[in-house]
C-alpha cells in the first residue's frame, strides 16, 4: 500500500470528509491503487515543458465593466439553506 | 541580551469599486445581511467568476504609485480552506504570479530621517463574508455581503524594526491609497486592515527569528499595541528558555493581548492551484500608460513642492500633504491669499482650523469656514486690519456663524487701532489712572509692562495694534 | 414518431401535422411507461413540459419558426434549471431547487425546445457506467443487464429508448461519447469554450464541456447551433462567431485526410477494430484519404486525467458544505462535525474517492510530483495532437475498448473503470471537439467510432459524420422493444 491509514485520515480531514471504520480499508486500498496508477507519470521527461493550466492557448481573461447588475434576492436564495435566522446562514458556533 | 524586532505587514485594502471583484453585486457597506450576495458570491453550484475591470485598473494604479512592476501576465489561483464565511471553500487570490511586484514606500522616522520600506508584491483577491455571534444561542450567523469585495493585499518586506515604524508605514500606505482614490480607508468599516508578521532576533544576528502572524488589526493604535505585546511575549518566551512557534495569533483589543487562534491551529495546507474558471490576466503596456496618466501628484512629491515653493518645514509640508483634501484646501487658501501668506495659511490650517474640525468632529468638506473665507481672514491680518490675537476671535465667530472675516470685523467694530495718537492717548490715560504701578515699574518692576499692555488693550477693547502699542508703551514708560 | 430525427419532426410541426403538445404528450407517455425499467430520467417535468409545448405552439401560431421550436428534450441533471430540482445525481443536492437557468438551458428554451425532464447521471458526473448515481443505476435499453455508460448515461439511454427527440450531456473525460457509443446514438463534444459552462455544475472546470445526444449528425448540428456561442458569464467561453453548422453539411468529403490513431488499436478487440476499418472503407469510398498517425504521449492520458480532474473536483466540490444549500447532517455537534458528516453522508463513495485523490495530489509535498507533472504531460499530449493536425484534418478511432458491460462488473475496481475512458480523455485534455457515431455491433451491442478534430473544427467533424451517415444506417437502429 502506498498510502497508510494515517495518510487517508489526513487527506479526509483536509477535505472535510467523514470516513467510517468500514470505509477506511476500502479507501486505503483504492486510493493506494490510484496513486500507484498515476505514479507512471513520474517516469516521463518533462524538462522545459510549461505546465498547461487551460486547454485554449492564447486566450486571456476578459474584464467586466464595474456596473451593478444584481438586486436583492436573498429570500429566494435562502429557500435552499438548511438553517437561516434573521437572514443569516446559521452554523454551529465558530470559535476563533 | 539586546533584541531586534523584525516586522512585515500585509495590508488589505478594499478597493473602492461599485461592484464585487467577480460579480455584479453592490459593495456598499452596511446593507441588511445577505442582500448584496448574489449567486456568484454565495458560491452556488454552476456559477462562474468574471473579473471586474475597475479592480484591475486600481491595482495597476497602486503599482505605478509605488514604483512597482506591473505583470504583463498574472494568474488567479485558488486558496483552498473551509470556513463558513468562505462560500466556495476556496478564496480566489493570486499566488505565484501577482499583478504587482517590487516597489517601495518611504516613511518618516521620529528623528526626521526617512526610511524606505520594500513592497514585495500586491495582489488582487476576494474578501470573505462575516461571522456574527450576537443574538444567536451557541450558533454563528453568516452574512455574505462582504464576500467577493475586491481586496488589494499589499505585502511588505520585513523591513520595519519597531512598532512605530510599522505604524508610520501603515499610515503612509493609508494616505497613499486614499490619494489614489482606490480605497476609502475607512478602518472602522474594515476597508483598510492589516496582518503583522512579527519576530525578534538577537541584535547582530542575520537569520530571522520564528514569526507569529497577528491577524486582522484594524486601527493604527492597535497595530502598535499588538506589536508591543507580541514582542514582549516573544522575548519573555525565549529568555525563559522557550521557543516561538510559527502560528496565527489574534489581537484582542479588549484585553490588549494576542492569543493563538484555535480555528487556525492545524497546519495550513491551502493547496493553491491556478483557478481553471479564470484565464491569465494580461495587461498591455498601453493600458498601463493610460493609467499612469491618471496618477495624481503623490504625497511625497506634494510635500517636497510645498517645502520648496512656500518655504514650509518638512514637518508642516508632510502634515499638509498627508491628506489629498487637506493639501487641496491649503492650496486653495494660498491661491486666494497669495504665496506670501503661505506660512500663516499652513499655521492656521494645522492650528485653529484643524482643531475646530476635530472638536466638532467634522470632515473637511463640511467645515463652516471655506478656503476663501480663511484667505479673507489672512488678508485682514496681513493688512493690519486686525491683530493675530483678534483674528482668533474673528475665526471663532466665522466658524460658528459661517460668515466672512470682513462681515465679522465690521459688525463687531473690530477694526484694529493703528492711529498713533489714539494709542498714545489711551496709554496716557492708563498711566494717569495707575500711579502706583507706574512708580513700581519705574523702580524696576519690569513685569508690570504686561499689566500696562493689558490695561490699554482693555481700554481699547483689544483693538490696539499690538506691535505699535508695545513700541509706544516702551517709549512712554521710559 | 419517437424514432424520427429533429429535422423530420420539425417538418411535421411546421406542416401542422402535429402540435408540440401532442408530440410532448407522446414522449411523456413513453417516459411514464418505459422509464421505470430504465431509470434514465430522475425528474420528469410533466406540467412544465406541457406548458412549454403549449407556448411553443402559440409561438408557431404567431408566425415563429425554428428547427427546435416545439421539439422535446431531456436535460442532464447537471444543468441548473430554475424552479426545478437540480440534483447532479447526488444526495448532496437531492433537495436543491435551482433559482436560475444554466445558459445551455435558457438558450434551448429560447429556441423553443420543450424540457420533458432531467436525466439520471453518475454522481457529479464522476463515473463511466452511471452506477454512482444516488438514484440508482441506469439500464441500457439494448440490454437491461448492461450499463449505458456514463456519466451522461441517463441522457444516452433516454434518447436510445425514444423518450425524447434529443438530450443534453456534459463531457469531462468521455461522458457524452462513451455512453453515446454504448447506447447506439450520436454524442457530440464541442471544443472547450464553444458552449457556455455557466449553470453547469462543475466537475473539472478545465475539462468540462456541454454537448449533445442526437439520432444523427444533422440533428447534432441543429442542437449545437442553438447551444453554442459566447457567454459573458463564463470567462472561459470563446468570443468567436458560430458557423452555420447545418448549412455546411453535405460538402463532399473528397480530399479529407483522416488519421488512424495507432495508439487506439493496440490491444483492441479484433471485432471492434474491424468495425472501425469498415467505417474507414466507407470514408475512402466517399473520397477521403486515410493514413496512420501516432500520438506517442496519448497512452499517458488516463493517469494524467486522474490527477488533473480530481484536483479540480476536490476544489470545485468544497462549496457543498451544508451551509447555504444542499444536504446538512442531523444535529451537528460543532462546525467540524457539520462539515465532515454533511459531506461524508451527502457524497457517494466515488465522489469522495476523487475528492481525496485531488486533495492528495494538490497537498504540500505532492503538488509538484503529481499535479504540476500532470499539467506538463497534458501539454505534451496537446502538442501531440497539434502536430497530428498539421498532416491530417481529423483523427479516427474507436470510442470505447468494449461494448456495454454488465451492471456491477467493474464497480469494485476503480482503475478498470477509469480505463473505459482511455480513448476519449485525450480530446478533453487538449480541449478538442470530438464526436462518437454508431458504427456497428459486437455481441448484439452497439459500438461507436470517434472522430476528433482540431479546435473549432465542429463544422468539418459534423460534415464528415453526416457524410458517413448518408451511406450507412447504424444510427437508425433502435433497441428491440423501443422501436
Amino acid at each position: 500500500m502506498s498510502l497508510t491509514r494515517q495518510d487517508v485520515d489526513k487527506i479526509a480531514h483536509l477535505a472535510r470528509l467523514q470516513v467510517t471504520e468500514q470505509e477506511m480499508p476500502v479507501y486505503v486500498k483504492s486510493l493506494s491503487a490510484i496513486v500507484d496508477f498515476v505514479a507512471e507519470l513520474a517516469r516521463v521527461d518533462t524538462q522545459d515543458i510549461a505546465p498547461m493550466a487551460h486547454p485554449l492557448v492564447g486566450q486571456h481573461q476578459r474584464l467586466r465593466p464595474d456596473e451593478i447588475t444584481e438586486s436583492d434576492r436573498h429570500e429566494q436564495y435562502q429557500r435552499n439553506a438548511p438553517r437561516v435566522q434573521a437572514a443569516l446562514y446559521v452554523v454551529p458556533r465558530v470559535i476563533e | 541580551m539586546e533584541w531586534e524586532v523584525v516586522i512585515g505587514l500585509e495590508i488589505h485594502a478594499q478597493l473602492a469599486t461599485r461592484t464585487k471583484i467577480f460579480s455584479g453585486s453592490a459593495t456598499a457597506y452596511g446593507a441588511p445581511p445577505n442582500t448584496q450576495a448574489n449567486l456568484v458570491d454565495l458560491g452556488y453550484p454552476g456559477v462562474l467568476p468574471v473579473l471586474n475591470a475597475e479592480a484591475v485598473r486600481m491595482a495597476v494604479k497602486f503599482g505605478l504609485a509605488v514604483g512597482a512592476s506591473i505583470a504583463h501576465r498574472s494568474v488567479f489561483a485558488r486558496k483552498n480552506y473551509f470556513y463558513p464565511d468562505l462560500p466556495k471553500g476556496y478564496q480566489i487570490s493570486q499566488f505565484e504570479l501577482p499583478v504587482v511586484s517590487g516597489g517601495t514606500l518611504s516613511i518618516m522616522l521620529e528623528d526626521g530621517s526617512t526610511k524606505t520600506i520594500g513592497i514585495t508584491r500586491a495582489h488582487l483577491e476576494e474578501d470573505a463574508g462575516k461571522s456574527l455571534h450576537e443574538g444567536l444561542a451557541s450558533a454563528t450567523g453568516i452574512d455574505l455581503n462582504r464576500a467577493g469585495t475586491p481586496l488589494l493585499e499589499i505585502v511588505s518586506e520585513p523591513d520595519m524594526r519597531s512598532a512605530k515604524e510599522a505604524v508610520a508605514y501603515m499610515k503612509k500606505m493609508h494616505t497613499l491609497v486614499r490619494y489614489l482614490e482606490i480605497c476609502d480607508g475607512n478602518m472602522q468599516e474594515g476597508s483598510f486592515r492589516c496582518d503583522a508578521n512579527v519576530s525578534v532576533r538577537p541584535k547582530g544576528q542575520e537569520k530571522f527569528g520564528t514569526r507569529a502572524e497577528l491577524k486582522n488589526i484594524n486601527s493604527f493604535r492597535f497595530v502598535e499595541k499588538a506589536i508591543h505585546y507580541e514582542v514582549a511575549r516573544q522575548i519573555d518566551l525565549i529568555e525563559s528558555g522557550g521557543k516561538v512557534v510559527q502560528e496565527t495569533r489574534l489581537y484582542d483589543s479588549d484585553k490588549g493581548e494576542t492569543r493563538s487562534m484555535r480555528s487556525k491551529e492545524e497546519a495550513n495546507d491551502y493547496r493553491y492551484f491556478p483557478d481553471p474558471d479564470l484565464l491569465p490576466l494580461e495587461i498591455e503596456p498601453a493600458f498601463i500608460e493610460s493609467v499612469r496618466d491618471t496618477l495624481p501628484e503623490l504625497p511625497d512629491a506634494k510635500a517636497a513642492r510645498f517645502a520648496a515653493d512656500y518655504g514650509l518645514s518638512a514637518y508642516d509640508s508632510g502634515v499638509l500633504a498627508s491628506s489629498r483634501e487637506l493639501a487641496a484646501f491649503f492650496e486653495e487658501v494660498v491661491a486666494a491669499a497669495g504665496a506670501a501668506n503661505a506660512k500663516p495659511a499652513a499655521n492656521w490650517i494645522m492650528g485653529d482650523f484643524s482643531a475646530s474640525l476635530n472638536r466638532d468632529a467634522l470632515d473637511l468638506a463640511a467645515a463652516p469656514v471655506s478656503s476663501a473665507a480663511l484667505a479673507g481672514l489672512l488678508h485682514r491680518i496681513a493688512d493690519n486690519t486686525i491683530s493675530g490675537k483678534m483674528a482668533k476671535d474673528v475665526f471663532e465667530i466665522m466658524w460658528s456663524e459661517g460668515s466672512g472675516a470682513d462681515a465679522v470685523i465690521q459688525a463687531r467694530g473690530l477694526t484694529q487701532i493703528t492711529d498713533t495718537g489714539a494709542i498714545e492717548k489711551a496709554i496716557d490715560e492708563c498711566m494717569a489712572a495707575n500711579p502706583k504701578q507706574l512708580a513700581d515699574y519705574r523702580a524696576g518692576k519690569d513685569k508690570l509692562f504686561g499689566f500696562f499692555v493689558g490695561q490699554v488693550m482693555k481700554a481699547t477693547q483689544g483693538k490696539a495694534n499690538p506691535a505699535q502699542l508695545n513700541e509706544l508703551l516702551k517709549k512712554k514708560l521710559g | 414518431m419517437h424514432t424520427l430525427s429533429i429535422g423530420e419532426l420539425a417538418q411535421k410541426l411546421a406542416a401542422k401535422q402535429i402540435s408540440s403538445l401532442e408530440l410532448t404528450d407522446h414522449f411523456l407517455e413513453r417516459l411514464s411507461r418505459l422509464n421505470p425499467a430504465l431509470n434514465a430520467v430522475i425528474t420528469p417535468t410533466v406540467d412544465l413540459a406541457r406548458a412549454q409545448a403549449a407556448a411553443a405552439d402559440r409561438r408557431r401560431s404567431a408566425g415563429e419558426s425554428g428547427p427546435l421550436l416545439g421539439i422535446p428534450l431531456i436535460h442532464k441533471d447537471i444543468f441548473c434549471t430554475e424552479g426545478v430540482r437540480t440534483s447532479c445525481g447526488s444526495r448532496m443536492l437531492d433537495n436543491f431547487v435551482s433559482p436560475y437557468d444554466a445558459t445551455v438551458v435558457s438558450r434551448l428554451r429560447c429556441a423553443g425546445a420543450v424540457m420533458l425532464g432531467k436525466s439520471n447521471m453518475d454522481e457529479f458526473a464522476m463515473g463511466s457506467s452511471n452506477e454512482t448515481s444516488y438514484y440508482g443505476p441506469v439500464k441500457n435499453p439494448w440490454d437491461l443487464t448492461k450499463v449505458p455508460g456514463g456519466s451522461s448515461g441517463g441522457s444516452a439511454a433516454a434518447l436510445a429508448a425514444g423518450l425524447a427527440a434529443f438530450a443534453t450531456g456534459t463531457d469531462t473525460g468521455g461522458s457524452i461519447r462513451q455512453p453515446a457509443a454504448l447506447t447506439g446514438v450520436v454524442g457530440f463534444k464541442p471544443t472547450y469554450g464553444r458552449v457556455s459552462r455557466y449553470g453547469m455544475i462543475a466537475f473539472a472546470s478545465s475539462l468540462d464541456q456541454a454537448g449533445t445526444f442526437t439520432r444523427s449528425a444533422q440533428d447534432a448540428a441543429i442542437v449545437l447551433q442553438a447551444m453554442a456561442g459566447f457567454d459573458p458569464k463564463d470567462s472561459t467561453s470563446v468570443d468567436r462567431p458560430v458557423p452555420d453548422y447545418q448549412g455546411l453539411l453535405g460538402a463532399p468529403l473528397k480530399g479529407l485526410k483522416i488519421g488512424l490513431l495507432q495508439e487506439f488499436f493496440e490491444g483492441l478487440d479484433e471485432r471492434n477494430g474491424a468495425l472501425i476499418h469498415a467505417a474507414l472503407a466507407e470514408f475512402r469510398k466517399l473520397g477521403a484519404t486515410t493514413c496512420e498517425v501516432s500520438l506517442p504521449n496519448l497512452p499517458l492520458s488516463v493517469p494524467t486525467y486522474y490527477v488533473v480532474a480530481p484536483a479540480e473536483c476536490s476544489s470545485n466540490l468544497s462549496r457543498f458544505d451544508g451551509v447555504r444549500f444542499g444536504y446538512r447532517c442531523e444535529d451537528p455537534k460543532d462546525l467540524m462535525d457539520l462539515y465532515k458528516r454533511s459531506r461524508g453522508e451527502g457524497f457517494g463513495a466515488e465522489v469522495k474517492r476523487r475528492i481525496m485523490t485531488g486533495t492528495y495530489v494538490l497537498s504540500a509535498g505532492y503538488y509538484d510530483a503529481y499535479y504540476l507533472k500532470a499539467q506538463k504531460i497534458r501539454q505534451l499530449i496537446t502538442d501531440d495532437f497539434r502536430r497530428a493536425f498539421e498532416s491530417v484534418d481529423m483523427l479516427i478511432g474507436p470510442t470505447t475498448p468494449t461494448p456495454a458491460f454488465a451492471i456491477g462488473a467493474k464497480v469494485d475496481d476503480p482503475i478498470t473503470m477509469y480505463l473505459n475512458d482511455i480513448y476519449t480523455i485525450g480530446a478533453n485534455l487538449a480541449g478538442l471537439p470530438a464526436v462518437s457515431l454508431p458504427c456497428g455491433f459486437v455481441d448484439s451491442l452497439p459500438m461507436g467510432l470517434q472522430l476528433v478534430g482540431p479546435h473549432f473544427a465542429e463544422d468539418s467533424l459534423l460534415n464528415a459524420a453526416h457524410g458517413y451517415q448518408q451511406v450507412t444506417d447504424w444510427h437508425r437502429r433502435t433497441p428491440a422493444g423501443y422501436a
